[in-house]
């Protein structure tokens, strides 16, 4: 399958770039500082922003912040309907009790993605407490979560789909919105293209 | 009344008949056999592209009766003996209580002669119980009209056991008809011991199993002089002990089945189709192609079919807890015409000697020919109807039938049993 | 990547593809098994019937472990007061636990193709837990899962079974499996312990001699020796056994330093083994095969579930 054509791009590389730094400041002020931080993203993708995010924590504040990924198959509502084979493994190589976890997404949308998240996490331990940060915000929760740290407010339907490709799996970095057929599979960009 | 057969090409080898003519039929005797027959007040029948035969006699049956009426019962499964074309049949022993003694050899043919479908000639037990300890009543059983002696469904593993057996019974003149199995070797088997039992984790039951046996069985028969008849012959090797003793002049005859001719260990798959499972077992490709070859040069002198009749419940189970045994009666002649007969393997003469002539003369029951003077125990079948085996389901009680589902081509459509129409166009009577 | 499994039962059916999806899966898994919290939600809400027609306490356990850590509720049917024993038939019985509305069946049974009764009066999942003399597939997965923990591969990987091959379920997945994944098998045994036609399950070598095959192995696989079914002994006794095919710290000498010990468990000490081979700490591996069981198992139950369902939904 050859990747859809995008009727717009919403955000390029640079503007990443930009949110990118900007939450990191973001999350350093709310946090005054980093004592106790750590950035968990959520597989894929949310895990290559996390790394980003850590790695601009480390320039601004000389910090290495504990850097997990979180694949949440296991735990969603949905696996039934969405299966599929491939689990990528889920790596937070710290304890998660008592600290200030970061979790990060590229694109928030229903927010059952978020729930499933949170589970995941607790089951992991007692973080004292959980924040999120998305690249996107495209609206049209179903639950109520709200994220800490917005890239960017994307306004859309549900006959479309956001998606974020990245350098390190896609060759580019942009956010792009598309048009889908109703009730076809809203998601991520398979690893590697379609 | 009297009856005439018209049209149909008869074959029987025993007065060299291979053509078309008629039959009249009188009481329970042929009264003239010949070209433009015409009989007055007869019934005509015109069997026109229809073949004749002297009736077909399946010498290894089981009717399950009495005892196992849930199976099978002699009205049952005769029904299905006349829906194959047989004129008679000979049963088994292995009921409840066995057929051991005059009373019970009585009770199997006097059931038989008030509501069988078919002639039936009983064999018994060559031992008492089937035990394999004690010689039960020949001389009684003889008296009450058995035709031969068998332990069938188990080998008699004692060879001493076997030698008295054969020393006394052999006054009566009757044939020993062996199921050679010794159990130490065999055990539990399940199915052939090989590949398909090795895939399948099913314990094998070995080829030498059954010709430990045969051999021993010869040997015996050669010390005592009985009469010995192999019955369902499995293996090349088994076969080969039989033409050896042939050779050497030695009463010994065999039979074999239509699912040890036609089908193989490898029909056997991950299925666990419990229909497949027989005694003895299906044999490799190599076994059946001996068999067939056996049948065409003359060294198995009779086909049967083993008919094993079971209760559907009985066999939709775990394949090691299922019993042993296919029916097969109603599908013999078709299996037997449409891929040994149709394919040039044997001819139609070599079919009546194998089905019909060699069974009543090693049973030692009265001979049928097709001439004047003879019993009426006739087959007609239409060697071109094709049909699929138990499509139409079965006049046997049972279904457990190996060859479900396989295409056929010839069948019988009109039995007369002493001049009696036991099946009239394919539908019983 | 596809997974488009119902059953469990014949391991021939799986790709090489498919082999390595569930031991990847349940490497994920393992990660499960490693917190305090060990459970996740997946199969919440789905019913699993443990049909176990005959005694069986660890795969039963770890089936057990392997649901409950999934989230579905399971139940056990079976032990001394099946319905079997009462004479009911297992086709009664199948058809009795569809009436309960469950979503998978997980048997193990004495004869040989019951998990192909189920599937066909049952249209829900089946996995064999063991059938006779049959298969036993998730012992072979958590076989390979504990090989491949150790060796990374398969290819080329010489594995020497050795014990009862000709009465063993396990054989009859283990060894078709290990032919998928490109390893060479060698059966090790008396000639009472061969299975007729061992080329069939894709054994590549028979030996009667431990000695002779030991030096090449990279994996040695014991298998259980059951002192209770000796009746019509297929050898003269245990202790003769142990001479001949036990592996012993004196047999030590000729194996690969790097060669790997594993049993099925229960283990016999002083028949299969003695206990410094048993105990090995760089070789046995036989600990980490109960633990890969849980994995492997939670994964075939992951996957199986998702896979059939998903060939529905779309």
């Amino acid at each position: 399958m050859s990747t859809p054509t995008p009727k717009a791009v919403i955000m390029d590389e640079a503007s990443v770039s930009r949110a990118m730094t900007r939450i990191a400041h973001e999350i350093l002020e709310r946090n005054e500082g980093c004592e106790n931080l750590a950035i968990v993203g959520i597989v894929t993708r949310g895990d290559l922003l996390a790394k980003q995010l850590v790695d601009r924590i480390k320039e601004i504040e000389g910090v290495d912040i504990p850097l997990g990924s979180l694949d949440i198959s296991f735990y969603r509502d949905d696996f039934l309907t969405h299966f599929s084979p491939e689990v990528h493994a889920t790596h937070i190589p710290f304890d998660v009790d008592g600290k200030r976890i970061v979790l990060v997404d590229d694109i928030l949308y229903t927010g059952r993605t978020i729930r499933c998240a949170l589970d995941a996490i607790m089951d992991l331990g007692r973080p004292s407490r959980i924040e999120l940060a998305v690249l996107v915000d495209r609206g049209h929760r179903e639950l109520p979560i709200c994220p800490d740290f917005v890239g960017k407010n994307v306004p859309s339907s549900h006959e479309e789909n956001v998606r974020l490709y990245l350098k390190e799996v896609d060759g580019r970095t942009a956010v792009e919105i598309f048009d889908v057929a109703p009730g076809a599979h809203v998601g991520s960009a398979p690893l590697g293209g379609e | 009344m009297a009856l005439l057969l018209k049209n149909a090409h008869i074959v029987d080898p025993s007065v060299n008949l291979d053509g078309v003519a008629d039959v009249a039929i009188e009481g329970d005797r042929i009264t003239a056999v010949g070209e433009n027959l015409a009989v007055e007040g007869a019934e005509v029948i015109d069997l026109s592209g229809k073949y004749l035969v002297p009736g077909l006699v399946d010498m290894h049956v089981h009717l399950r009766d009495p005892g196992y009426e849930h199976k099978g019962d002699i009205v049952s499964e005769t029904r299905a003996a006349a829906k194959g074309g047989m004129t008679g049949v000979c049963s088994m022993p292995n009921t409840d209580p066995v057929t051991d003694n005059g009373v019970a050899v009585e009770y199997v043919k006097s059931v038989a002669a008030a509501k069988g479908h078919c002639r039936v000639y009983p064999s018994g037990a060559i031992t008492k119980g089937l035990k394999g300890e004690i010689i039960s009543e020949m001389g009684d059983m003889v008296a009450h009209g058995c035709v031969a002696f068998t332990d069938d469904g188990r080998g008699i593993q004692g060879a001493g056991m076997l030698r008295r057996a054969m020393d006394y019974g052999k006054m009566f003149g009757k044939v020993f008809m062996s199921h050679c199995q010794d159990e130490d070797l065999v055990g539990e088997g399940q199915i052939n011991e090989g590949a398909v039992s090795t895939r399948l984790g099913l314990l094998g039951w070995p080829a030498e199993g059954e010709e430990l046996q045969i051999q021993r069985d010869i040997m015996i028969a050669r010390l005592t002089g009985a009469k010995l008849h192999i019955q369902h012959i499995s293996t090349a090797r088994g076969l080969e002990m039989v033409r050896a003793a042939k050779a050497e002049g030695l009463p010994v005859t065999c039979e074999a089945t239509p699912h040890h001719l036609f089908l193989t260990e490898d029909a056997i798959d991950e299925t666990y189709n419990t229909s497949l499972k027989v005694n003895p077992p299906l044999r490799t490709a190599a076994d059946a192609e001996a068999l067939r070859e056996g049948v065409a040069d003359g060294t198995v002198d009779a086909i049967v079919t083993d008919h094993a009749p079971h209760a559907d419940w009985e066999k939709s189970r775990e394949f090691e807890l299922a019993p042993f045994g296919m029916i097969g009666i109603e599908g013999s002649l078709a299996l037997v015409l449409t891929n040994l007969v149709k394919t040039g393997k044997i001819t139609y003469q070599r079919m009546v000697e194998l089905m019909s002539i060699a069974p009543r003369r090693i049973l030692g029951v009265e001979e049928v020919k097709i001439e004047a003077g003879s019993l009426a125990d006739i087959t007609v079948f239409d060697p071109e109807i094709r049909w699929t085996i138990g499509e139409d389901g079965f006049e046997s009680r049972a279904h457990n039938c190996g060859f479900t589902g396989t295409e056929v081509c010839g069948r019988a459509t009109d039995v007369f049993v002493g001049g009696k129409a036991t099946l009239r166009d394919g539908v019983v009577c | 990547m596809a997974f488009n499994h119902k059953h469990l039962i014949d391991i021939r059916e799986y790709s090489d593809t498919d082999l390595m999806t569930i031991l990847e899966t349940a490497k994920a898994f393992s990660q499960v098994n490693e917190r305090a919290i060990k459970k996740v939600p997946t199969l919440k809400g789905k019913t699993i019937v443990n049909m176990f027609n005959e005694p069986s306490t660890r795969t039963r356990s770890s089936f057990e472990l392997a649901e409950k850590r999934l989230s579905a509720d399971s139940l056990n049917f079976g032990g001394s007061s099946t319905s079997t024993v009462k004479g009911e038939s297992l086709i009664d019985t199948v058809m009795t636990l569809n009436s309960y509305k469950i979503d998978m069946v997980v048997i193990r049974d004495k004869h040989a193709g019951a998990p192909y009764i189920v599937t066909q009066h049952s249209p829900v999942s089946v996995i064999d837990a063991g059938d006779g003399k049959h298969g036993h597939p998730t012992q072979a997965l958590l076989d390979l899962y504990s090989i491949w923990e150790r060796k990374h591969t398969f290819e080329g990987l010489k594995v020497g079974i050795v014990g009862d091959i000709s009465h063993s379920r396990v054989c009859g997945s283990l060894i078709p499996a290990l032919k998928i994944m490109g390893a060479e098998v060698t059966i090790i045994a008396p000639g009472t312990l061969i299975p007729p036609a061992p080329e069939v399950l894709g054994v590549d070598h028979v030996s009667y001699s431990l000695d002779d095959a030991l030096p090449e192995l990279d994996v040695v696989y014991m298998l259980r020796i059951q002192r209770e079914r000796l009746e019509g002994a297929p050898f003269p006794s245990l202790r003769e056994y142990h001479e001949l095919y036990g592996l012993t710290r004196k047999r030590e000498h000729l194996m690969k330093p790097d060669a790997i010990v594993c049993h099925p468990g229960p283990i016999n000490r002083g028949v299969e083994f003695d206990s410094y081979m048993a105990d090995h700490p760089e070789r046995s591996v036989i600990l980490d095969q109960v633990y890969a069981g849980i994995c492997v198992r939670m994964a075939a139950l992951y996957l199986l579930l998702g896979g059939a369902d998903n060939g529905l939904a779309s």
